[in-house]
């Protein structure tokens, strides 16, 4: 109480206290984000749109693989974006059970699903490049693994928010369990890595090389900034419904509803 | 003065509540032994499944014991919590005043006496049956000894978060099998690489390493995620 109103006596001197500090209200959150997602939505859209281009017409082909690599702009960045967003979960889980703000553990929790998915288009599109350049849907190479486990990871945080009623012992279970799964991802992804150098060698390398000519890197490039936009415009999407869902009962949540309607 | 008394209730608690956990499970043997014969029955199945030939067999044994011995635990996981929470012996254990993580320490003690311990003294016979070599015979006992403790204490904090659902333990299962990865990779390759002749005492280390971490991290996570579910 007295950091509050110590706030409130000087709004001026920080303003990002002030700001950070709004946004740990609900119908504060749900205002400010309710305007930044038009625009992280047409952000992503117009990179994307821009990164697609790119890459699929004005990118040449590969000497080696052909049309095929084309897959590497969506396969890339949702693999990455899985690591990313596993990070991010953990993180704002932390903080959530540190300090107990109701907002951060919403967005940890609409953060697994979009991860869940980025994880699941990364191993999809491995798989369907992996035909054409390996000759097989699968291979016990290191980083599908890795992606795999990371899935069950994120299936287990989602299995075990939804399995609890009560939304934010939910919440607080699934985060610390987030927070258990991100010390042990970077052990996971090593002695998967070491695991499969033992058991058969590495006789595929996924990269090729790491001369990338720049014509075919700038739409990875792109589309690596405009998957983080997606990001933030499916997370901010996601918890705006959370919350009004979890609020449903309180003033703001009606007069919300009520000012749409009329 | 104080601080020696209380360390010593502290270690006095410990030693209580194993003890306790202990006499309950030893007064409810034939709960006892649902995971060892469930060890039993999986490892007997692989040869059924596969064919008896004994050199697919041998080579295949240190995985097969070991997803076993892995089953057999997230099986017995789910009693680690359970009758304590069902009958509210663990609120009394919260607002006992002895930190929640010494309790879920001792209790996790009591879950590896009672549920790994066993597979680690019946692993000669399912190596027998697996057709493992003898020389490696003593690497796979070790690398038990060193990494069932592990998957208890992992296990520990996936009981704690499932503790208040009525199904937890299918969920389980989801939540720790993905953390036991590192320890199966590195148990079954420390056990092949005695198979093959080849030096094995890093991996050893390395368990020995997640040994002690989890010893030091997983009972307050578990003791986390025992708040949670009781709040």
């Amino acid at each position: 109480m007295t950091t509050e109103t110590a706030i409130q006596n000087k709004p001026r001197k920080n303003a990002l206290v002030m700001f950070i500090h709004k946004m740990g209200s609900p119908p504060w959150f749900y205002n400010f984000s309710g305007k930044l997602v038009p625009w992280l939505w047409a952000v992503f859209c117009s990179l994307a749109a821009w990164a697609l281009y790119l890459g699929l017409f004005k990118a040449p082909a590969d000497y080696l693989q052909g049309e095929s690599f084309r897959i590497m702009y969506i396969h890339v960045p949702s693999a990455w974006m899985s690591m990313m967003i596993y990070t991010s979960m953990a993180i704002m889980g932390f903080i959530a059970l540190v300090w107990r703000i109701r907002i951060v553990e919403v967005l940890a929790m609409s953060s697994a699903p979009v991860g869940a998915a980025f994880t699941f288009v990364a191993l999809a599109s491995g798989s369907l490049w992996g035909r054409p350049t390996w000759g097989t849907y699968w291979v016990w190479d290191a980083r599908l693994t890795s992606e795999l486990v990371l899935l069950f990871l994120y299936l287990g945080v989602i299995g075990l928010y939804n399995a609890i009623d009560e939304p934010r012992k939910a919440a607080r279970a699934a985060c610390l369990l987030a927070i258990v799964g991100a010390v042990n991802l970077p052990i996971i992804h090593y002695s998967v890595k070491w695991w499969n150098t033992l058991h058969q060698g590495s006789s595929i390398s996924v990269t090729g090389g790491s001369n990338i000519d720049p014509s075919m890197l700038w739409p990875l490039l792109i589309m690596a900034l405009a998957v983080k936009f997606y990001y933030g415009a499916n997370l901010l999407t996601r918890a705006r419904v959370r919350l009004l869902e979890q609020d449903k009962r309180k003033a703001w949540v009606r007069k919300v509803i009520g000012e749409d309607k009329s | 003065m104080t601080r020696e008394k209380s360390s010593a209730s502290l270690s006095g608690a410990f030693y209580a509540l194993l003890r306790r956990d202990l006499l309950l499970a030893f007064r409810r043997r034939t709960e006892l032994l649902f995971p060892v014969i469930f060890l039993l029955v999986v490892v007997s199945l692989f040869p059924l499944g596969i064919g008896p030939g004994p050199q697919l067999l041998a080579r295949i044994a240190p995985g097969v014991i070991w997803i076993a011995a892995l089953l057999a635990t997230v099986i017995s996981l789910d009693g680690l919590f359970r009758s304590d929470f069902e009958d509210g012996t663990l609120e009394q254990f919260v607002i006992s005043g002895h930190p929640l993580t010494l309790i879920s320490l001792a209790k996790i003690c009591a879950h590896w006496l009672v549920a790994g311990l066993p597979i680690v003294l019946l692993c000669p016979l399912l190596a027998l049956w697996m057709n493992l070599p003898v020389e490696s015979l003593g690497v796979l006992m070790l690398t038990l000894a060193l990494g069932t403790p592990v998957l208890s204490l992992i296990g520990s904090i996936g009981v704690g978060l499932t503790i208040s659902l009525k199904r937890g333990g299918q969920l389980l299962s989801l939540l720790v099998f993905p953390l036991y990865v590192p320890i199966l990779i590195i148990a079954t390759a420390a056990v092949m690489a005695a198979s093959d002749g080849l030096p094995y005492t890093q991996f050893l280390g390395l368990l020995t390493a997640g040994l002690i971490t989890s010893v030091t991290l997983a009972p307050f996570a578990a003791a986390a995620a025992l708040k949670i579910s009781l709040s």
